[in-house]
Parts: C-alpha cells; structure tokens; sequence
C-alpha cells in the first residue's frame, strides 16, 4: 500500500455517510451501554465514554469484530470482568431489543438479577417467617429497605419475648458486655447477635509492619541522604558540616482472610463475616475470600461502608453457601489462582475454619504446606476449639495442623480480641518451620486440654 | 515490507498494525492489533495483562521497532522511587565541582548555583522519555508495574496525566510529543482502578494451539516444521493439565532450542524427560508431569497431531 493509497483511505473513512447518519444514535447507544456496564460494577466513567466516542473515528464501525475489540479495550479495565462483559455485549447489542423491545430498557437481564438475589438459606427462613407467605415471587421482589424492616421487626419481637427473664436489654452494662465477649457466639441470642456486632464494629486492628524497600528522610537513619546534604551545605560553601539520614519506611503487612462458610460452620459465619467486614474496614490491606465447597473472592464486595449491605452482597456472590466443604480443593484454587496475586509483600493469612473436611486430605496436606511457605505467617481459628474438650482430631484438622503457624479459637468476642493482640504482635522473622517444630506442635494439641 | 518503519501515529488501518508487527516476527490477534492501534491513535497507555512469557514485554519491543524509535525501558520493583526512576543528582560530580571551585578561588555564590543545573542531572526512563531533546516519541516500556508499590503507581498516574516532571532546581520539562507508553503487570498485586481508567487494557491470553504454531515459526524460522507442531502440540496439553505454572510461549522456544541443542528431530521420552526444566520452573509440577504420566501425554499430545 503506497502512502497516496493511505491518505485515501483515511479521507473516505472519515466521510463515510453511515456515520453521519448514525452518529448520534450510536452515541446513545454507547452511553447506555456503558451506564450498564457501570450497573454491574464494571469502572466506566465520563472519561472513558469521552475516549470511546473518539475511538470511533479510527476505525471502522461496521466490523463487528473491530467494534467489540474497540469497546472491549476502551472499557474493560481488568481481566477477571471479562465474562460479565462478554455477557452484556451480547445482550445489548445483539439481543435486547429482540427479547423485549424498547419499551423494557431498563430490566436488561432477568436472569442475572435472579441469580444475584439468590439469598442463604437462614435468611430466606427467617424472611418467610415475617412474611407469612411461601411464595417465590414475594420473595424475588424484596428490597433492601424490607429486609431492614424486617429485622427491626424481629428486634421488636424478642423483645417482647424475652421480658420477664432478661430485664431491659438496653442497659448494657460493663459486666454484661463483659459476659457477652465470654459467650459463645453459636448460643448467642438475636439481641446479644447485635450487641456483639455493635462491639466488633468498634474494635480497633492493627497488624504488625513490614520493612519496605522504601526510604524516607528521618533524624536518625542509616542511610545518608546525598541529595540533602548537598543542599544543606552548599552554604558553607560544599563543607560536608551537616548530615541528613534516611530510613527503611514501614507498612502494615497484608492481611487474606480465607473464611468456611460451609454447613458446619453456619452458626458461626454471618457473624464472621461481620468480623471480617470491620477487619477490612479498618486495615489498608485486606483481601477476603469464602469457600464451601469453591472459593470465591469477596474483597470487592466487603468494601461497602455500610456492614449489613456488605454481608448481603457477600450472600449474593456466594453460591455456595451452607453446602459440604471441600478445604484442600478450595486452598488448591487459592494457591494456583490467588496466591500469586496476594501473597506478595509479607502477607498474614487467616483461615478460620472447624477443619471438617468431605475432601481429599493428601490434597489439603500439599496445598497447606505450600501455602503455609508463600506467607509470612499463617493462622488458623477453628471456632470449636473454644470448648475445653476440643481436640482436632477429624482428618481435615489433623492433617492442616502441622503446617499452622497460630492456632486459635474464634468462638467468642475474647477469643477475637486476642486474634487482634497476635496479629498487633508480628515481627520481622518468620516463624520456624522445621519438621521437629511441627511435629511437637501437633503433639501439644493431641493432648488432652486442661 | 514497505510499512517495517512507521511515522507514530500514522497507521491508516488495524490491518496496517497487524502487518507491521508481523514483519517485526510479532504475530498478533486483531484484537490486540486494534488495542495498539488505538493507543497510537488516542495516544493512551496500553496496560497489557496476562501470564508470564505470553509476550507482554515483547509488545513494546517489537512497537519501538516498528516505529523505528528508541524503546525505553523502566523495570519495576518494589521500592522504586524518583531517584531510580526519574532523574537522580549526580553528587560525586558535584562534590568535585565545588573542590575544583575552590581551587581556582572562583566567586561563591553565583557559582554554586550551578551544581543543580542539567549538567549535574541524571536522566533515569522516564525523564528520557519525555525530554524535550528527543527527536522522535520514544516507547516507554513501564515493565511489570505490579511490582512497585502505591505510591510509585500514584506518581505515575500524575506523570501519565500530562507528561511533564517537575524538578524543583531546574523547572518544569514537559514532553513535545508524549511518549507511547506501554504499562506489563503480571498480576502480583491489583493496580489500583485510577491508573486502570487511563489507559486501554488488552488481556493477552495462552496463544491457540495454530496461533502458537506460526508464532515458533516466525521466531525460529530453522525449527523443523515437524518438530514444531509437535512442540505446540505436548505443550498445550500441558497448559491443560493442573500445572501450579503453565508454559508460556517464552518456555516453549526456550524449550526448542534445548531440544535443537541436543540433535532432536522428534518429540522422544527421554530427551523430553531430561529437558522438562526448561518448560516447568516448579518441581510439584516437574513431578507431576515427568512421571509416569509423561508417556501418555506425549501420546496423546502426537496422536493429535496424526490426522
């Protein structure tokens, strides 16, 4: 192709009569797409729209090839959004208006929404208690504002219940939140639920700092700062008289929460969640996952301000809730997908699981032992060993056992404020990881407790 | 090929792109082609994702190539700050300067000044990128962000915005033409939604098993066609099985030229067995495919290729 060809080709391109024509339209077009895309969560601001819009002077529209590529690249921004992507693409632009005309634009995807509402099964029981009815229907069209009502209701409804034995439940001394960070979560009543939500909301985290490769100006560094000094001393005439140091800057380490939400764990996990809803809220770094009997990443969701529409999201996102639990496979997809991702920089990792396990346990031993060398230290809470005759003694708890660097109980708010003092308590070196120190720490919790 | 060396931005159409970067031995998807030819159009940074050793790096080598301007490279790492990215004083110079001064009994004040002016500077990637001297946009290869840490990446936002590096000593130096930029993250850490916002991403994928084919062949025009398709073929099975890490397309031409090191026209267990190194950097997954598993991949890797 000769230069003269090109400069003709640009000339017809930008005088096509289709665009004109269409231009408009297709601006509208594209607009809404992208409000769409930003409905679920896909970042498409003004900017990007702005960019796109120029884009389509490059090239040519009536390839259908290049106009997806063209949309995909300008408003994708990650990898993982992919799918939700390709999904809207088709039906924006090859199926909408042929399933339900124009009049219908704003309900773009029946089918998605239904499976986004799916709600856990605790929630839908308590829901059709306060509804008195059973039908579907009902139950698909709930609002947010319902469901708060909802509890308000319930609220109301203890209350009444409990008169006569719990005195006035307002009153929340200091003995009786001290009673209520000893109890155990899984006897907890819906009020002390709230309580103990209200208290984990204020607790305060902090997890032990790493050393960066950063530096930054200090009185008393180890490191002269050459920049500075030249500077400094230029007034006495280039005499190196005052020194400046510089010195290795701290961060907070990550934190990856890896939470069992499983059907043995069911008492304890809306509770959890509402923990690691202020655990992420009140570190920088934190990534959340759940799995059953799969692993799903719900960083994303957890950063809403707001806790209960943060634990709801969570219920929609997860599919798997209540069901069998499969840990070795959920650490495999972990370590194979996530790791990498998230383990960089000195994380900690949290599991918190009972350790009941329906998986293959040569599995979860390989995954444990990798994961347990991909991180700066590696804790484990199991909510059942805060009854003094625990002893980990089902096959999931007895093979991860030797790969955990902390085991803790995460059965009661005390039990959580200890967590908060370990975590506090982190330092620099890893912990040791020899086979003899972990033969003696299974052989410490194989004995009977006192 | 008449269009080998490009004026930035004047590619006429995708296919021109694609073309171009072929004659580089670079091939590449139309829809990567339309990425770049996007980002030399609109002048965005390109953010280029994906495994390791599917050709990220390589996409920016190949742009400066064809564009026939200096590529110039900044390597991330965590900790990365002005001095290694940006511009640096040279203080031994400097040092010297004012021993020199005083040694000719030169007038103080005035003087000194000028131990903070460009002659002292030095010019890390990305002030040479947009240094007013250059004759031509250069590429700026900004590689494996995900390795730098927040406040590297906040810097970048703002130097990415309007291209212009204040120094305070000497000024504002804004670019006459900015530069093209190309941003490679391997996914260690999450780059933050603003930086996401600026640029155009392209997700590049584990090549389709013909894909991979002419890529070899492009690269390595002395590979046996036979043994060729025979490599593609063994490795995406790999990339099939449950690896920790799979082969990139960097590993599978590595891995033919170990097997052309050692005289292999043909795809034989041993010599497959000796050389896996070369393809799986983790010994979990060395184990799990050298074993007695290999024998029946192979199998099934050639069987494939039969018909």
């Amino acid at each position: 192709m000769n230069p003269q060809e090109n400069g003709d080709y640009l000339a017809t391109q930008a005088l096509r009569p289709f665009e004109i024509e269409r231009g408009e339209r297709l601006l509208y077009r594209l607009t809404e797409f992208g409000r769409l895309l930003w409905e679920v969560g896909i970042d498409v601001g003004p900017r990007k729209m702005l960019d796109l819009a120029e884009t389509l002077n490059y090239i040519d529209i009536t390839s259908q090839g290049d106009f997806y590529n063209t949309l995909k690249c300008s408003l994708l921004p990650r990898h993982e959004q992919e799918m939700v992507f390709n999904d809207l693409y088709n039906y924006y632009w090859f199926q909408r208006d042929r399933q339900e005309g124009k009049g219908n634009e704003g309900q773009w995807s029946p089918k998605r929404n239904e499976r986004q509402l799916r709600l856990p099964p605790s929630e839908l029981k308590r829901l059709a208690e306060h509804l008195n009815t059973s039908g579907n229907e009902q139950r698909r069209e709930l609002r947010p504002e319902m469901r708060q009502s909802e509890r308000h209701h319930r609220h109301a409804e203890r209350l009444d219940d409990d008169d006569d034995d719990l005195g006035d439940p307002q009153g929340t001394a200091y003995s009786a939140i001290e009673q209520l960070r000893k109890k155990d979560f899984e006897s907890f009543t819906w009020d002390e639920m709230q309580e103990a939500k209200r208290l984990m909301a204020e607790m305060r985290w902090d997890l032990g700092m790493r050393p960066t490769r950063r530096k930054r100006p200090s009185r008393t560094g180890s490191y002269p700062d050459m920049r500075r000094i030249v500077r400094r001393n230029l007034k006495h005439g280039g005499e190196l008289i005052e020194l400046t140091w510089r010195e290795i800057k701290r961060k907070p380490r990550p934190l990856v929460i890896i939470c069992d939400i499983s059907g043995s764990m069911s008492l304890y996990s809306r509770l959890l969640l509402h923990f690691i809803h202020t655990i992420s809220n009140g570190l920088l770094n934190v990534e959340a996952f759940v799995f059953g009997t799969r692993l799903t990443r719900i960083t994303r969701q957890l950063k809403r301000r707001d806790v209960d529409e943060a634990v709801r999201d969570v219920s929609k996102t997860v599919q798997d809730w209540s069901g069998g639990t499969r840990i070795g496979d959920a650490l495999h997809f972990f370590n194979h997908k996530w790791a990498r991702r998230v383990l960089g920089r000195g994380a900690v990792v949290l599991i918190i699981s009972d350790g009941w396990d329906r998986g293959d346990s040569t599995v979860l031993e390989v995954e444990m032992d990798r994961l347990q060398h991909s991180c700066h230290r590696l804790i484990w809470l199991n909510p059942l060993l805060g009854s003094p005759d625990y002893r980990p003694l089902t096959v999931g708890m007895k093979t991860a056992l030797p790969f955990i660097d902390n085991f803790l109980p995460a059965h009661n708010l005390d039990s959580l404020i200890d967590l908060g003092n370990l975590l506090q308590s982190i330092g620099d070196e890893r912990p040791m990881r020899d086979a003899a120190t972990r033969r003696k720490a299974v052989a410490a919790w194989s004995k009977p407790r006192v | 090929m008449d269009q080998g060396q490009q004026e930035v931005g004047t590619f006429a159409t995708i296919e021109d792109v694609q073309r171009a970067m072929f004659a580089q031995r670079y091939i590449a998807d139309r829809s990567l082609a339309t990425a770049v030819f996007l980002a030399l159009k609109q002048r965005k940074p390109l953010l280029l994702e994906g495994e390791p050793g599917v050709g990220k790096t390589e996409v920016a080598k190949v742009l400066a190539a064809v564009l026939d301007t200096p590529l110039i490279r900044l390597q991330c790492y965590e900790g990365i700050d002005v001095s290694t990215a940006v511009y640096e004083w040279n203080y031994t110079r400097q040092m010297l300067h004012i021993r020199l001064m005083e040694a000719g009994g030169i007038n103080r004040q005035e003087e000194l000044k000028e131990i903070f002016g460009p002659d002292f500077l030095i010019q890390r990637p990305l002030l040479q990128a947009i240094d007013p001297a250059n004759a031509k946009a250069p590429v700026l290869l900004i590689d494996e962000l995900d390795r730098s840490d927040e406040e590297f990446e906040a810097y970048l936002l703002e130097l990415l915005s309007d291209f212009q590096i204040t120094i305070p000593e000497i000024g504002t130096i804004r670019a006459l033409e900015p530069p093209v930029v190309v941003i490679t993250s391997n996914r260690t850490r999450e780059i933050h939604d603003a930086l996401r916002r600026r640029c155009l991403y392209y997700w590049i994928d584990f090549p389709a098993l013909d894909k991979e084919y002419s890529i070899v062949l492009a690269r390595m025009p002395d590979v046996p066609e036979r043994l060729a398709r025979q490599v593609c073929a063994f490795v995406h099975e790999l990339r099939a099985a449950d690896l920790f890490k799979a082969p990139g397309v960097a590993e599978t031409l590595d891995w033919i030229s170990s097997l052309l090191a050692l005289n292999q026209l043909d795809l034989v267990e041993g010599p497959v067995r000796d050389t896996l190194g070369a393809l799986l950097k983790y010994q979990d997954d060395v184990l799990k495919v050298g074993g007695s598993e290999l024998r029946k991949t192979l199998q099934k890797a050639l069987g494939a290729l039969k018909p």
